[in-house]
Order: structure tokens, then C-alpha cells, then sequence
């Protein structure tokens, strides 16, 4: 069996704040295998940010991991120094698109200038190899007139081409692992669709493993092999998303599914609100809002059951059913 | 039935300066000739991508942007050719919803103070009683009245968004992207919400969006534009069953669905949109539209009905093949 790309367990983050310890991170778990793209799904405030700045070791002072373990292919980032993380694993061997490609790029610097810096910052020297290698690289993210684009600035490109440049800069150290960022939420929809496109092709091609993080269910269906939905900082769901689209498993999947409004007919919603991290109730988070909650589901957290092969639902329904 | 709100070749130019040395900058046609009718009640979507001038045309029907040609007609009355104030007297019954509810509200001001605010200007007695009454409409306890705005959710805020035009007794409401940045469990809520208002209160709805989907299930009729102009207008159904302009057909092929990959993937529609400042001549969609012809390059096509539904294009699908 194939190392995976990044294998989260038990992943806890909790935030010293003046009312006490929010938890904003309560139990996550998940693998992305290399060539393959997993969504991770949630709505605002379900902790997907600090996620992403938990496994790139950039957690605010008052922020600390309390439990798990991150292991990026078979090694423990939780054991590298901030040297480490930062010459040998951050933009070189995990790449990172951010979700607003208006924001990421500097204005007073070129294209080049800012993309190259990158490069030299991860390997030194052989600054000509950079810039050729550069031109092959925008021109794969499909960016028109590639070797001019160099000598230009952010303000000069659209939001679709400033997403190609910042695609571009993410792989230009040959990263194992891409982390986007909800990449496509700041675009139009027909410029979504190239980008997406544009994203399956470079993953398929260069065989390296994508954690795509975004709130829209759509986009999932069309890009991603495998899905990991997050409710208030705890993963309830995981697996293959046509499995998940067809049958989801847990309680809250079937909720977000029937919002969407390519299933429902009336527009029901879910009543209640996401819970406080400070304020979260013991248990099952989403037990407050669940119709089929049961006295049980507050006490405890529920453990995570695989109710079919390579789908894994954290559900305490699931576990009477597997214990009958 | 007279229509609620006609709008007859309606155009909008932005911008543009003379200098008295250097170069002059020209106006950005933001809307050119958009022409449609709403009837009382409907619920008419205005779609398409950023910078099609569907908030332009939004701003321009409530009186915000002044028309650089064209009609603007409610209950059958001419209201246009007036200076934004004296617009915005005729045109009352019209109003609008801010497409970042938070942003529209000001953060010193209790929910309460905005809202008598609104009252206030229009002349309205007995505030608290229609403030109480708006606020219960919208399903918000009385005691968000003290409340400030960064004490609500986003989903909170639309709601006071929509009280604040509901206490001004609205007949035509526009509505500005009213679900963008909301999540799906509460986006659905505020749709369940505005569906309701329709009703109780007899609204009408201009509903802009860019969300396929959401359009899909809630308006009646949609008006699909692009850099400017209405390319295709017909019924919610017909235009998702059978689109017969490009565009339109791109657009909705690109918008992501539940179902994910499609069994026949076409290819995505190449290129962006041009500078509405730079517009091509003819059809500003031929540069991206694979039907283009020499017609299409010469002469901007009008929107004409064609079994069921209006189109703008030398070449549209038929219905058959769509």
C-alpha cells in the first residue's frame, strides 16, 4: 500500500482566548492519497482555515495542537522546527493556492520578481533554469503570452489569470501536496470551470495529492475523488463523493445535501446555529440540531464507524447498527 | 395586465472625462438597451457574470444611477429623465437590498435606530409599532431592536436588511445577490423567508444573482446578460430545458451541479469576457461563441421572440437540439 500524501489523526487545536479554551479543532482525521484531490466541506466557522494553518505550522501564538498527529508522506510535520517547515516543506514540497487571487499578489512587484523569489528561496542559484522553467510552467497553467507575463504586474492580469499565476507559483517546487484554499470562490463560473479543469489535469499528470477546501457542495461533485465534511471542527464523514452524494451517511451530510437547491424543492435549512467553540456541547456537536439525536449522543464523543469499505461516518447511530 | 416596472432600451454609460490636455477616457457602456416588463408578483432573475451590468441595471430601475437613454416606466407611468433625488421620490415603491447586509448597516447604530431611521425620512408615524411589526415579518424576536449589528449573524443581517425596506412598504424589491457569502443551511432559510415576504406582502422581485442554482428555484423568469445587454429572456424552465443562446448554454453548462462530472463533458467556454470599455462590434459574445458568423461580427443582434423565448443572436439553438 501506497504511503499516503497526508494522514491526519485525531487532530485537536485548541485557542486560549480571555473565556477559557475554544476547541477549535475537535477530533479530524483523513488521508489524501498522491494523485488524488479530497474535499474538505464544512460551512463558515467550522474550523477548515485553521486547518489549513494547522498543517502548514502556521497557527496564531495563542493557538497550540493538543492532540493527533499530521503525517505528511510518513512523517510527522508536528516534529519539524520552523527552519525545517520553512526551507524544505511550506511552497516547496506542499504548494498552497489561496482563496483570493486579488490579495496573494504584491502590486508593486512583477509577476517574475515575485514568482522567481519563491523558486530562489527553495533552491538557490541557476536563476536562468527558474525563469525557463517558469515560462514552461505558466504556460501550462494556460496563461496567454507566457514569457511577456513575467515583466508585468498583478493589476494588469484578470482574477482568472491572477488564479493561473498563484496555480503556478504553487507548483513551482514540484510540490508532493497542494493545499487550495476555496480557489475558485472570488471567480465567475465560467472561469471557475477552467480553473477546475485546469487543477484535475495538473493533479492527474503530476501525481501529487490536493486537499481542496471549500462550502460548495458543486464544486466537490465535479472535482474531487474523496470527500471529508466537518462539522463545527469534527469530522463527521468521509469517503468517496459519489458515494457521499448518492448515500450520505451522517445526520448533518443529509441535512447540508437537502439545502442544496439542485435537491430541495421548498428551501428548508437547518434550524439552530453552528455551536461556540467556547460553548460547544459535549459529544456529538451537531446533536443540538439533529433530528434523530438521542439522549446518548450528548454524553460522548461517538467513534468512528466504517459502515462500507473506505467510508467512515463518526455517528452513534452507526454504532448500535454495528453492534447488532 | 400592465406591467409592474417596464424598463424600454434602457442604457447606462459610467465614467468617462474629458481633459482639457491628455487623453480622454470614454464612458463604459454598462447596460445598452435592455428592455423588459415585470409583471405584479413575479419574480424575475437577472443573471450573469461580474461586470455584465446586472447591479448597474439594479442601481439604474431604483434611481441611484441616472439612464443615458431609454424608458423607465412603473404602473405605466413614465418615471425616468429625473435627477437621482427627485428619481428616487416617484420611484418609492421601488427598493432595494444591499448585497453585504453588514456593510449597509451602521455599526454605531442600534437595529432599531436603522430601521426607525428609514421611517423617519419618509415622513411614516407610530415607529416602534411598524419597526415591531417588520422585525416579527422577517422572524426576529422584538429584542434585536437593541441590538447592533456585529451582535448578528450574516443570515440575522439579511433578515434585518429585509425589514428595514418591509417597514417602507415596498411593492418592488430589488435584491442584489440576496444569498452570496451565506452558507447553504442558511441561504436556504433566507430564500424560505423572501418566498413568504412575496406573499404576505404582495412583493415583486428583481432578483440579481450569479447563482445558477438558487435562480433555478426561485425565479419565474430569468433575464441572462452579457457585457451590457439581455441575451436571452424567457421562463425559468424553458431557459435551464432548452437555452437557445450561447452564452447561455455555456453558462449553464459551467455552473457545478450535485451530479456531478456529466457523461458528455463539453469543452469550457475559452477566453474572458472583453473590457465593457473595449467592447468588439457586433455581438459581443461572437470573440468567445463558436456559431460566430460574419453577421455576427458586423451587426449586434436584438432580442427577438422566437417560440417562447426572447433571444439575441444570429445564430440560436434550436430547441430541439438545446
Amino acid at each position: 500500500m501506497t504511503v499516503p500524501a497526508l494522514a491526519i489523526t485525531g487532530l485537536r487545536v485548541g485557542i486560549r482566548s480571555d473565556e477559557g479554551m475554544a476547541r477549535i479543532l475537535d477530533h479530524i482525521a483523513f488521508s489524501i492519497a498522491p494523485g488524488c484531490i479530497l474535499g474538505v466541506v464544512g460551512e463558515s466557522g467550522c474550523g477548515k482555515s485553521t486547518l489549513i494553518r494547522t498543517i502548514l505550522g502556521i497557527l496564531p501564538p495563542a493557538a497550540e495542537i493538543v492532540a493527533g498527529s499530521i503525517l505528511f508522506e510518513g512523517e510527522d510535520l508536528r516534529a519539524f522546527s520552523e527552519a525545517e517547515l520553512n526551507r524544505a516543506v511550506r511552497g516547496s514540497r506542499i504548494g498552497f493556492v489561496p482563496q483570493d487571487p486579488y490579495l496573494a499578489l504584491n502590486p508593486l512587484f512583477t509577476i517574475g520578481a515575485q514568482l522567481l523569489e519563491v523558486m530562489r528561496w527553495h533552491a538557490p542559484g541557476e536563476r536562468r533554469s527558474h525563469s525557463t522553467r517558469l515560462v514552461e510552467l505558466l504556460r501550462r497553467v494556460q496563461l496567454p503570452d507566457p514569457e511577456a507575463a513575467l515583466a508585468r504586474y498583478p493589476h494588469q492580469f484578470s482574477g482568472g489569470q491572477r488564479q493561473r499565476l498563484l496555480i503556478a507559483a504553487a507548483l513551482a517546487c514540484s510540490p508532493r501536496l497542494v493545499i487550495a484554499d476555496e480557489p475558485t470562490t472570488a471567480l465567475d463560473v465560467t472561469t471557475q470551470q477552467q480553473i477546475l479543469r485546469l487543477l484535475r489535469e495538473l493533479v492527474d499528470e503530476l501525481g501529487i495529492a490536493m486537499l481542496f477546501v471549500t462550502h460548495d457542495l458543486g464544486v466537490v461533485a465535479e472535482l474531487c475523488d474523496e470527500v471529508s465534511v466537518i462539522y463545527a471542527g469534527q469530522t463527521v464523514e468521509s469517503g468517496p463523493t459519489a458515494a457521499m452524494l448518492d448515500r450520505p451517511l451522517h445526520p448533518y451530510t443529509r441535512a447540508l445535501l437537502a439545502c442544496h437547491p439542485d435537491r430541495s424543492e421548498g428551501f428548508t435549512g437547518i434550524p439552530g446555529a453552528v455551536p461556540s467553540p467556547l460553548r460547544a456541547p459535549p459529544g456529538c456537536r451537531f446533536a443540538p440540531r439533529c433530528a434523530g439525536a438521542r439522549p446518548a449522543c450528548t454524553g460522548r464523543s461517538p467513534a468512528p464507524q466504517w459502515p462500507e469499505p473506505g467510508r467512515s461516518v463518526d455517528c452513534i447511530l452507526y454504532e448500535a447498527k454495528a453492534a447488532a | 395586465m400592465t406591467p409592474i416596472l417596464e424598463v424600454q432600451d434602457l442604457s447606462v454609460s459610467l465614467g468617462g472625462r474629458r481633459r482639457w490636455l491628455g487623453r480622454s477616457i470614454p464612458p463604459v457602456q454598462a447596460v445598452r438597451g435592455v428592455s423588459l416588463a415585470v409583471a405584479p408578483g413575479e419574480v424575475l432573475g437577472i443573471v450573469g457574470e461580474s461586470g455584465c451590468g446586472k447591479t448597474t441595471l439594479g442601481r439604474t430601475i431604483l434611481g441611484l444611477q441616472r439612464e443615458s437613454g431609454g424608458e423607465i416606466l412603473l404602473d405605466g407611468k413614465r418615471v425616468s429623465g429625473l435627477a437621482p433625488q427627485a428619481a428616487r421620490r416617484v420611484r418609492n415603491s421601488i427598493h432595494y437590498v444591499h448585497q453585504d447586509a453588514g456593510a449597509a448597516l451602521d455599526p454605531w447604530w442600534s437595529i432599531g435606530r436603522t430601521l426607525e431611521e428609514a421611517l423617519a425620512i419618509q415622513g411614516i408615524g407610530d415607529r416602534p409599532a411598524r419597526v415591531a411589526e417588520v422585525l416579527a415579518a422577517v422572524g426576529l424576536d422584538a429584542g434585536a431592536a437593541r441590538r447592533y449589528p456585529h451582535e448578528l449573524s450574516g443570515g440575522q443581517l439579511r433578515r434585518v436588511a429585509l425589514a428595514r425596506i418591509l417597514a417602507l412598504r415596498p411593492r418592488v424589491v430589488i435584491l442584489d445577490e440576496p444569498t452570496s457569502g451565506l452558507d447553504m443551511s442558511v441561504q436556504a432559510m433566507v430564500l424560505t423567508l423572501l418566498r413568504d415576504l412575496r406573499v404576505r406582502y404582495g412583493l415583486t422581485y428583481l432578483f440579481i444573482s450569479h447563482d445558477l442554482s438558487v435562480v433555478r428555484r426561485f425565479c419565474d423568469r430569468v433575464a441572462i446578460m452579457y457585457l451590457g445587454r439581455v441575451v436571452e429572456l424567457a421562463p425559468t424552465a424553458e431557459v435551464f430545458a432548452a437555452p437557445r443562446h450561447p452564452y447561455t448554454r455555456s453558462l449553464l453548462e459551467a455552473a457545478p451541479r450535485l451530479t456531478g462530472r456529466r457523461a458528455a463533458e463539453a469543452a469550457p467556454l475559452a477566453g474572458e469576457p472583453p473590457s465593457a470599455a473595449r467592447l468588439p462590434p457586433g455581438c459581443a459574445f461572437a470573440p468567445r461563441c463558436a456559431r460566430s458568423s460574419a453577421a455576427c461580427r458586423a451587426e449586434d443582434p436584438a432580442l427577438a421572440l422566437r417560440d417562447g423565448a426572447e433571444v439575441a443572436c444570429h445564430h440560436p439553438l434550436e430547441r430541439a437540439m438545446a
